[in-house]
């Protein structure tokens, strides 16, 4: 237990250093900078990283595997945004409707208590825009939950496509701007902090600050009692309900609280990219979080961070110059233009795949001993990239 | 040595019994694995179930542990009925076995296994159903979670902090009882198949259960292992005062340790009694003590 508990006090540190760091780079980086793109990939990837860690919980944990994450997004993004609209600017952006919600929460706490209370509103929007996400899951859950993986993920699937359409059905328009999209709201780009004469930018951090809470959250969740239930059911159905586990209880909860995660990560992706549109959740989407969920390794918390981050800077930031002439200074305006970006990351995509067949973690978690044994364990890894090409061409099945 | 405990079928109380099964029927399609399977398990008793190979023995084990529903009949535990059950849709025409009208105006009792745990009745499996990913503390430790009080959100923010070390307490102390400690940390399906057994049956234990029901433990076993399991099976039972039903192959152990046997052919009872009265019953020796133990 002592030592249980000096390794949580070094990850706490690890991640109040973490934090920091970030509080720092987003008052030192300008958005006119070049670097202004590792902020860019800090909001995105913190948005994924939850959504990938939140799906990881069900599909990987508790072995359901579903595929409505976007459709639980959507929710979470449509309930911030509808909920964060200042009244003022509402008649602007509902163009065609009359709009149903006639207030802001953020700026119904401020005028209350001030500038806290902005702070307080988006708060507690972005936790009842999860909760939503939550009664949405609870709903559709009691039906899906009861059918084997195959069909709960094609069930999954079809409600989240089913959801994108009624929140673009123009008798919604009053809430949801029918299939035009939500903006004017609570975005992270306005976050700040005055102390003094002093403004601190928050645009980054919020985001950043707001994933590391939920997903420290869900690892508290994994090794729990229940998280083990959790596991115990997708290890073996059979024993876990053998060894008393209610299947039906737990599967919902895990169901409920990944949707619940999944709500707030749509919220975040709401706030950072300043609008909330329907037609942007497409099961394309939910498809791109599993890709960082394989990549990372399935049952890996630190697993689906790290894939979150490296697909988001991969796609996002290193390989911006392919489509655009110049890049790692090779120009070559010809090959590099619009689109090659996505063909080469296609084959990045394949190779880390057949190269890593368990994801990069595997189902471990990160750890300080495992860092310390990179250098060697990297080493070893490219000594035996030759065997490992072999193997794929060779007849017998690769290991 | 078992063998004493006196055959008293007609003056015992059946409401006494820790496990009682009445009737119990179960028919797949047309064909009738367990067929009016009448049978009782004493408290602190340890009783085996044998039978040729398919003779219905694992089903058995199903309808008690709530996989299966009977097709018609009830099962009671501590002298409450927990499981009861006629042929009800299709199997309305189909049933082809007896007493429908017995159960026919009873209400329907099909608890889920889970269920069935909770009252205190564990199992392990015929073939080993570990969970695979996790270690041998661990697929202990996961045992140990129907009887918490915690909820979701305590456990989670770990305001449970006292349940969960006597969660793991006790779970370590279960491992060092069944000689497993030294293992404790090794993949629990990296044990060789004889350990693995002995997990499945600590992992049963980890529940708190009354009755066990142990699903062929000795299989794969030498008969160096098989002599050591049924010491330690006895050993259990008079430490915990488990009552035990015990399906098994190995013709040794079963007579070595039970107090009665209940013998299964093609899901029907031909025999029950003493391991004398059995070893020496034309029937049983005819359908399968010549032949069972090459079989097994
Ligand atoms: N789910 C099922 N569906 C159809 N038949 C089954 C099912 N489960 C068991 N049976 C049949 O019931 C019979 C008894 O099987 P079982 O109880 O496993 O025998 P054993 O005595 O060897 O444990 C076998 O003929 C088997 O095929
Ligand atoms: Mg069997």
């Amino acid at each position: 237990m002592k030592k249980d508990n000096k390794k949580n006090f070094i990850s706490l540190v690890i991640v109040l250093v973490f934090l920091g760091i970030v509080l720092l780079l987003d008052q030192v980086i300008k958005p006119t900078d070049n670097m202004s793109m590792l902020l860019t990939v800090l909001q995105k990837g913190s948005v994924y990283a939850l959504a990938a860690v939140s799906m990881n919980l069900l599909n990987g944990f508790t072995g359901l595997f579903s595929l409505g994450h976007a459709g639980f997004m959507l929710i979470g993004a449509y309930t911030y945004a509808m909920l964060t609209i200042p009244d003022a600017a509402r008649a602007d952006v509902y163009q065609y409707y009359d709009p149903a919600i006639r207030f802001s929460i953020p700026e119904v706490l401020s005028n209350g208590i001030g500038p806290a209370g902005t702070a307080l509103g988006v708060l507690i929007a972005v936790i009842i825009a999860g909760l939503i996400a939550c009664l949405f899951a609870y709903l559709i859950g009691l039906p899906v939950l009861k059918l084997k993986s195959d069909y709960l993920a094609i069930a999954t699937l079809g409600f989240a496509e089913i959801i994108r359409a009624i929140f673009q059905w123009s008798k919604l328009g009053p809430l949801t701007n029918g299939s035009n999209l939500l903006k004017g709201f609570e975005r992270t780009s306005t976050f700040k902090l005055a102390i003094g004469d002093f403004t601190l930018s928050l645009s980054t951090f919020v985001p950043v600050l707001i994933a590391t809470i939920c997903i420290w959250i869900i690892v508290l969740i994994k090794n729990s009692t229940y998280g083990r239930a959790f596991v115990a059911i997708r290890d073996d159905e059979i024993a876990a309900e053998a060894m008393g586990i209610d299947l039906a209880h737990h599967k919902m909860l895990s169901f409920c609280t990944s949707s619940f995660f999944a709500g707030i990560s749509g919220a975040m992706m709401a706030m950072v990219l300043s609008i909330a549109q329907a037609s942007n959740f497409r099961s394309a989407m939910t498809y791109e979080i599993l890709l960082m969920v394989v990549l990372g390794g399935i049952g890996s918390i630190s697993g689906s961070v790290i894939g979150a981050f490296l697909f988001i800077s991969t796609s996002e930031w290193w390989l911006r110059g392919l489509d655009s002439g110049k890049w790692l200074g090779i120009s070559a305006p010809g090959i590099f233009r619009n689109g090659f970006r996505l063909v080469v990351f296609s084959v990045i995509i394949m190779i880390v795949v057949l190269f890593f067949r368990k994801g990069i973690m595997g189902d471990k978690e990160l750890t300080l001993e495992m860092v310390k044994a990179w250098p060697k364990n990297i080493f070893n890894w490219i000594r035996s990239i030759p065997k490992k090409i072999k193997s794929l061409f060779s007849k017998k099945e690769a290991k | 040595m078992g063998g004493n405990h006196l055959n008293v079928n007609k003056q015992h109380d059946l409401n006494d019994s820790v496990l009682r099964l009445e009737n119990a029927t179960i028919q797949f399609g047309g064909v009738i694995a367990v067929n009016d399977l009448d049978m009782y398990v004493d408290d602190g008793e340890i009783v085996s179930l044998i039978g040729p190979n398919g003779a219905g023995k694992t089903t058995a084990f199903n309808i008690i542990t709530g996989v299966y529903a009977p097709t018609n009949g009830a099962v009671y535990f501590k002298g409450k009925k927990i499981i009861q059950n006629h042929p009800q849709g299709k199997m309305k025409k189909m049933y082809s076995g007896k007493d429908a009208e017995k159960y026919i105006n009873l209400p329907v009792l099909e608890p889920t296994p889970d269920k069935i745990t909770q009252m205190g009745i564990a199992r392990t499996f015929q073939n080993i159903r570990l969970f695979k990913s996790r270690t041998v503390f661990e697929n202990i430790l996961t045992a140990k979670h129907l009887r918490r009080t915690s909820n979701y959100f305590t456990s989670t923010f770990g305001l449970n902090k006292d349940e969960e070390a006597q969660m793991r307490e006790a779970s370590l102390e279960l491992l060092r009882v069944v000689g497993l400690e030294d293992v404790k940390d090794e993949l629990a399906t990296s044990l060789p198949y004889g350990k693995q057994r002995r997990l499945e049956i600590a992992r049963a234990m980890a529940t708190d259960p009354e009755l066990l029901l142990l699903d062929e433990p000795a299989a794969g076993m030498n008969p160096q292992e098989t002599l050591e399991l049924a010491e330690f099976i006895r050993e259990l039972r008079d430490k915990y005062h488990y009552t035990i039903l015990i399906i098994e192959h190995h013709m040794d152990l079963v007579m070595n340790i039970s107090e009665r046997i209940y013998v299964l052919e093609f899901g029907r009872l031909i025999a029950e009694g003493t391991p004398t009265e059995i070893q020496n019953n034309e029937d049983v020796i005819n359908a399968y003590l010549g032949v069972g133990e090459e079989d097994a």
